[in-house]
């Protein structure tokens, strides 16, 4: 049967949207993780919609819409949060509705039927294009290094942003660019899972990862590691009962969630449990 | 003379509209042991982190080895409260006394052998030889605030600012992390918010009660040390 799948060029490229995709997620996943920033992510993922309106309005590839308008909502939602005194729940829920009714309104506004609309909110594994791919490859060279370089940093406003503040570090600084590496991996997750569904990808691998390492770095590639177990499971498991591929990722990695928090209850079980 | 460590005069903080601190006037000199008690909300923390930048004054002024405050990260160790931490973080003490040696002049480049170096003798001097692959997690509340000392020890800094180490330790802990801030003032010049009333009078140099206005008690057992005179003097003010 895997002969079979990879005789066809659109199951390799499924594959490897699969495998590259991963990695964007389990690394910046880890830190959306433990700074707890998962409804920023979904913010700004949501707000990406109105992206790829634009780039459906302008006849463009849509991911070329996405990554300005994601980076610009990435930016808003920090500086509102940070400098403007706005809780930061009201700038994310504004932002989020708002980046998708202006998508909604530039689909409406270009004449004739949005086939692929589905696809980008839900994920289509399947359709991805080569550039796609070339794109996403790219945006995973450019997270490994920024998060190469700026490691101690990163680790340091995640752990203690105060005392990261105190050492002289810009710390607003490098929590905006952390939230425009978040916005880049929504893009690179757009083909995968679609904006709807992002944000468990951002999370559940790096939330299991945690439970196993000691590490920042060893918590990034075990989710790196099990993000691409969820996502290959989910691929086949869809093939097998050809159902939609993007949920069936989601759905095979929620259970895996649910497996781990079992696992790690009936293991403390004992210690709860008079005698 | 050099100036003082810390020159506070008349300084006032309001936060969302309420006055945390009032007309306070003190000065920390080299070597100094200050010793910061007072009731919760009292103003302490906001006092340790007006002292570090994070924190503006409303009037008065805040001198930090002459400068403002935030000007000389380097030379300042700071150990925030333990409770505030994720436990959950997967960080091993050694990636957090790492944390000290962070400066925006290392901005792009990794930790270095000197950085290494200097974060194994904080360890040892923290005494934490044995716990230092361990992740925080595991380790006990007492373990933990030798770490988060450590870490502030492995910047090297010249002050130190401690905010209610011992909150919540049990008894016998609490003596061996006073034990190892008693080594420290030897070569550093210290301020410490503490609950501990009663301990802390057997190391500090000088004690303030802080609620709001800042009251400073000077033992006269020091002589030597600069500004320091007679018997206990209340409420100074200079």
């Amino acid at each position: 049967m895997l002969q079979e799948i990879f005789a066809f060029e659109f199951m390799r490229n499924a594959l490897l949207a699969a495998l590259l995709s991963s990695v964007a997620c389990g690394i910046i996943g880890t830190y959306v993780v433990v700074k707890k920033i998962g409804f920023i992510s979904g913010g700004i993922a949501h707000t990406a919609f109105g992206g790829i309106g634009l780039g459906y309005y302008l006849g463009i590839n849509p991911l070329l819409g996405v990554i300005p308008f994601s980076l610009a909502a990435a930016l808003a939602i920090g500086l509102l949060s940070k400098k403007a005194k706005v809780a930061e729940d009201t700038a994310i829920g504004t932002f989020w509705a708002v980046g998708m009714a202006f998508g909604v309104i530039c689909i409406g506004l270009k004449p004739g039927y949005a086939p692929d609309l589905f696809s980008y909110l839900f994920g289509n594994i399947l359709t991805v294009p080569s550039f796609d791919l070339w794109m996403i490859m790219l945006l995973d060279l450019l997270i490994i290094a920024v998060v190469w370089l700026l490691s101690k940093e990163f680790l340091a406003i995640s752990f203690d942003e105060e005392y990261a503040a105190v050492s002289g570090l810009k710390t607003t600084a490098l929590y905006l660019l952390m939230l425009c590496l978040i916005a880049l991996t929504v893009v690179v997750m757009v083909r995968v899972v679609g904006i709807v569904m992002v944000i468990a990808l951002l999370t559940i691998p790096a939330a299991i990862a945690r439970m196993l390492s000691h590490s920042l770095p060893g918590m990034m590639i075990r989710a790196v590691a099990l993000s691409a177990l969820f996502s290959i499971c989910g691929l086949w498991l869809s093939c097998l009962l050809d159902i939609a591929s993007g949920a069936t990722i989601i759905l095979v990695a929620g259970f895996f969630f649910l497996l781990a928090h079992t696992w790690r209850f009936v293991r403390l079980l004992p210690g709860v449990l008079p005698g | 003379m050099r100036p003082p460590v810390i020159a506070c005069e008349q300084l006032s903080v309001d936060l969302g509209g309420v006055r945390v601190l009032d007309g306070v006037t003190f000065s920390v000199g080299e070597g100094d042991f200050l010793g910061l008690v007072g009731p919760n909300g009292g103003g302490k923390t906001t006092l340790l982190r007006v002292i570090l930048g994070l924190e503006n004054a409303s009037a008065g002024s805040v001198r930090v080895f002459g400068g403002q405050p935030g000007s000389f990260p380097g030379r300042i160790g700071y150990v925030p409260q333990r409770l505030f931490f994720d436990r959950e973080f997967p960080i091993s003490v050694r990636d957090l006394v790492l944390m000290g040696r962070l400066s925006k002049k290392k901005l792009f480049q990794h930790y270095n052998a000197l950085d290494r170096r200097r974060v194994d003798e904080a360890i040892h001097a923290a005494g934490l030889e044995r716990l230092i692959e361990r992740r925080i997690g595991d380790l006990s509340g007492g373990e933990l605030q030798r770490a988060l000392i450590a870490r502030a020890l492995a910047g090297e800094p010249e002050l130190l600012l401690l905010d209610e180490p011992t909150a919540s330790i049990d008894p016998q802990m609490k003596t061996t992390i006073y034990d190892l801030i008693e080594q420290l003032k030897e070569r550093l010049t210290i301020v410490l918010v503490t609950h501990d009333t009663e301990l802390i009078t057997r190391y500090v140099t000088k004690v303030a009660t802080l609620h709001v206005k800042l009251d400073l008690h000077e033992p006269g057992s020091t002589s030597g040390r600069e500004g320091f005179t007679g018997t206990l003097v209340q409420n100074p003010f200079f």
